[in-house]
Formats: C-alpha cells, structure tokens, sequence
C-alpha cells in the first residue's frame, strides 16, 4: 500500500477528516486549479501483470469503497471480476481488453450529485477513470452522461482534450449523451446502448464484467465511484476512511431535498445520523414526518424516530430503508406519504421498458392499487389485494425496477401503518389531495418499448 | 450436478406451455407468466423439466446449473 500512497504527491494532499474531498466550493476546477488542489495524478500503474494494477485494487479493497451509484457493491471486487474475465478470454496480458463506462446518467429524479461532481470536478472523475482503465487493462472508456443539459457533454468533451494537450497518460474517453428514462442507465442498458442497441436492460447473464461493450469484459463504474479511486491512488485507503465509519468507510454526496432549508448537494463522512443530515441542509423548513432515503429505489424513514439512523448503506438497510444513490427527501407532516408513493410508483409503472411480463402488467396494478386505497379507500381489503401483488412482482424482471418498485412500496405499508389504517376504514386523509412534495418528471416515452 | 429452471423475462411471452407441461414446479401468475419453485429440479422430475424447456415457444425457459450465490453488479 506504500507504494501506492508514495505515487502521489507525499505532502500535498488533503487534510485527513475533512471535507469536502470531492467536490470544492466555487468556480468549477480547471486542469491547473483540479492539479493544485489534489497534487498531480498518480504515476500510471504499469501493463501487462506489472505490480501497479493489483496494488490500486488492493489499495480500493483496503479503503472499503463501495459503488455510488445505488447498489454499493464493494469496487475491488468487481474490478476483479473484470481483470479475472479478461484473462480467462486469453487477452488479459494485453492492453485494451476490457472496456471502462463511466455512468454519470443519474437517472434517480431526486438526485443532482453527478451533475454537481461532473460540473465542479471534472478532472478528479477523469483521473478516476485513468486510473481504474490502468488497473483493469481498458484502452476505451466512455463517460455516459444525461443529454438533458446540452452543455455538459462539451464541457466534458472540453476537459478531455485538455488532458490530452497537457500529456497525462489515460484512455480514449469518449462523452455520451444518454436520453433521460429510470431505466436508461441500468448497467445492462448502458452496454447494450453502447453496443447500438436501445438503452433498455438485457438479460444477464453474461453480466457486463464477463462479456459487455463490443464483447469485451467491462467494468461499469458510477462517476462518484471513479473519482473516490483516484483520491484513494493519491493519498491511500487510511486517509480515505479518515472521515465514515468502520461498516461504511469514506464519505458520499448526497443529495438532500424537500422541506429542508438549503436543500442540495452535501458531502458527507458516511454515517452521519439522518437528523445531522437534516440539519446540515439547514434544519427542517417545516415540521418533518419522514425522509425517502435512496431514491425511488429506497424506503421510508420515519421520524423523528429514525433521525439517529446512520446514513450509509449498511445503516439504512438494517432501518429498512436504502442509501441508493445517496438521495435523501424530507417529507413534511402535512403530507400523505401513502399519496406520496402512489405517485412515484405511477412514475415507475411508466418507466418500465415493457420487456418483462410481470413489470409491464404488475407495476400499474400495483400502481393502480396504491392508488385506490390513497385516494378512495374505505375499502378494508384493498391493503390485501395489494400486499398479494407485491411477490408477483418481485425480482421476476431482467432488471431491478420491479424489485426497487416493491420494495419502496413494502416500506410505505409499514411506515404509514397508521395513515393506512385510517386510509382503509374512514377514507383518504385530507392531505392526500395536497400538491406532491416528491419530484415526479414529466412522463418520459422514451423509457417504454 | 443441480439444476435450476430460470426464465428470460424478456423473451417469455406468457405462452403458458411450461405450467402445462410441468405443474409441479411452474404455475401461472395473473398475467400469464411463469412463477418458478424455488430450488433446484428435484431428480425424478429431471425429464419432465427437460420436456418443458424444449417445448419453450420462445425458448426463455432454461435448465441451467445452479449459479453461487451473489452477483457482482
């Protein structure tokens, strides 16, 4: 691990236990300022079976770093599982067999970290990708982002060949811009997307690591991921779990809205207590009853019952709710968190591709019965018709839509158990007709089949 | 070795073929697509697996070795 820590710049780095790491407050950093900030790149780790490869993933496996993008898989590993496929396809001796995707689409509707990092930081993302191409032997990566805002794919077009005119080692990256869709930057639809298909989920397996873009072993890495490596290559995996907690090392951007009263991006050392978060976006703009914590992936956490959980992924999964991609809603009391979710899961039936029987058909029954006890109810077996659609549901799709969807619904039947009661004997409450506090984007078609 | 049945969501277009041909490890959901026991194919069942999986019409239905646990993405 030495030798790692010893290939940046020993003395410049950033402070241990202090952040922001990845994201510094002000103008967006230029090459000249990123370098000044966190000291030069890393010296490139040598191909071909040379020690610099296995010693990054080693360094990333010591540091405990987990995926940003939702499903915080530990990094290492799956940047072996490409290494190890690589080599078992007999080209792994040789640079360019595999293929790095860096996904920046940020799709989750409630998340603006990857814009943020991608605006503010778009160096410290590309030395990530460097560097993690130099670890698992890929000569191409792609950097995938939403088209939504047609300036950000020059800007990072820009920041490229600015690399390339200063000399820094590193892959071909090309910018792609994906069409907006929950489902578009699926990790299988990325590949296929990349591959010229649709931007739709496959059906795995092979897994993108075994056989992904042009057939080569790819790693797939959300851009947050990236560019915590290439802080871990600089100044080692010690400094890097300086700020988190033992099960959750390091720190994440999340993102933090509704009643909050800054909301937006915050870094965070992961395991800070919901209620800090919550006073970090300013404090509760109005009196809370609930956070949605990972997104429309996620689950509910009530408070102020659940302001001590810790904010990680390990932590909210045990409060049975989820981390995702770091997105945090406050919910107010004068909401109904039954019509709340009701909407999202409209939002999510319409997000389906319409390639899996029981997403396409179950999401808008399920939707449809959420519906009915939200703003009907008096119904008292309405919440039976729907608990009997949930395992219908579940994990019966290529990709995890369905199980997201069910799992966000299973977590509103138990937080909201009281609302619900009230919901199937008396009628919906009077809140239920109050405008929504969760973001619902226009309905995009370009998500369905 | 132990086998497991698994389904291409994807390709399945609710035919309906596999609950017919294999009652006793495949029914119906509302829809019409195929809910799969879980566990592996018990060995006396072995043929009447292979027979459903042959008569597939949109071959999404495979006998597969059971896969370790744990996925990498």
């Amino acid at each position: 691990m030495t030798a790692i820590r010893s290939a940046g710049a020993p003395g410049h780095q950033l402070p241990p236990g202090q952040l922001p790491r990845l994201v510094a407050p002000g103008a967006p950093l230029g090459l000249p300022a990123h370098a000044a900030r966190y000291g030069p790149l890393p010296a490139q780790p040598q191909p071909a079976g040379a020690a610099g490869p296995a010693q990054l993933i080693a360094a990333v496996e010591r540091a405990g770093l987990t995926g940003r993008g939702g499903g915080a898989f530990p990094m290492a590993r799956k940047m072996r599982a490409v290494t190890a496929a690589a080599a078992r396809s007999g080209r792994g001796r040789r640079r360019g067999a595999a293929v790095l995707v860096a996904n920046g689409a940020e799709s989750e509707p409630a998340s603006g970290k990857d814009a943020i990092l991608l605006r503010q930081s778009p160096h410290l993302v590309l030395d990530g990708i460097a560097l993690a191409a130099a670890a698992v032997g890929a000569a191409t990566a792609y950097l995938c982002v939403d088209g939504a805002d047609p300036a950000r794919a020059g800007r990072l077009v820009a920041a490229v060949a600015e690399r390339q005119q200063a000399g820094l080692p590193g892959p071909a990256v090309r910018v792609v811009e994906l069409a907006g869709g929950y489902v578009t930057s699926e990790e299988s639809a990325l590949v296929n997307f990349l591959n010229g298909g649709r931007a739709v989920p496959v059906y795995v397996p092979p897994r993108p690591f075994e056989r992904g873009v042009g057939g080569q072993p790819t790693l797939v890495s959300n851009v947050e991921t990236l560019a915590h490596l290439a802080l871990i290559a600089r100044y080692g995996p010690d400094w890097f779990a300086t700020v988190g907690t033992r099960a959750a090392p390091g720190s994440a951007l999340v993102t933090v809205g509704g009643a909050v009263s800054r909301p937006g991006v915050y870094e965070i050392g992961l395991g800070l207590p919901a209620g800090e978060l919550i006073e970090l976006a300013g404090g509760a703009a109005e009196p809370l009853q609930a956070i949605l914590a990972g997104g429309y992936f996620g689950g509910w956490l009530p408070l102020p019952g659940g302001a001590a959980v810790p904010v990680s992924p390990p932590g909210l999964r045990s409060a049975g709710a989820s981390f995702g991609a770091g997105v945090m809603v406050a919910v107010p009391a004068y909401c109904c968190g039954l019509a709340e979710t009701a909407r999202v899961l409209r939002y999510l039936a319409g997000q389906s591709a319409g390639q899996c029987g029981p997403c396409t058909f179950g999401l808008p029954a399920i939707a449809d019965a959420l519906a009915h006890i939200a703003w009907q109810g008096r119904d008292e077996r309405a919440a039976e018709w729907l608990r009997s659609l949930l395992p219908l549901v579940d994990k019966r799709g290529a990709c995890h839509l369905p199980d997201g969807a069910v799992a966000l619904v299973a977590s509103a039947l138990r937080v909201f158990a009281a609302d619900l009661g009230q919901h199937l004997t008396r009628g919906p409450c009077p809140a239920a007709g109050r405008p929504p506090v969760l973001p619902i984007p226009a309905m995009n078609p370009g998500g369905r089949a | 070795m132990n086998r497991v049945l698994r389904v291409n969501p994807i390709a399945c277009d609710a035919h309906g073929v596999c609950a017919d041909l294999f009652p006793e490890m495949v029914t119906l959901d509302p829809w019409g697509y195929p809910v799969i026991a879980p566990g592996p194919v018990p060995a006396g069942l072995d043929e009447h697996a292979r027979r459903a999986v042959a008569s597939c019409p949109t071959l999404a239905l495979r006998l597969e070795r059971e896969r370790p646990a744990g996925r990498t993405s």
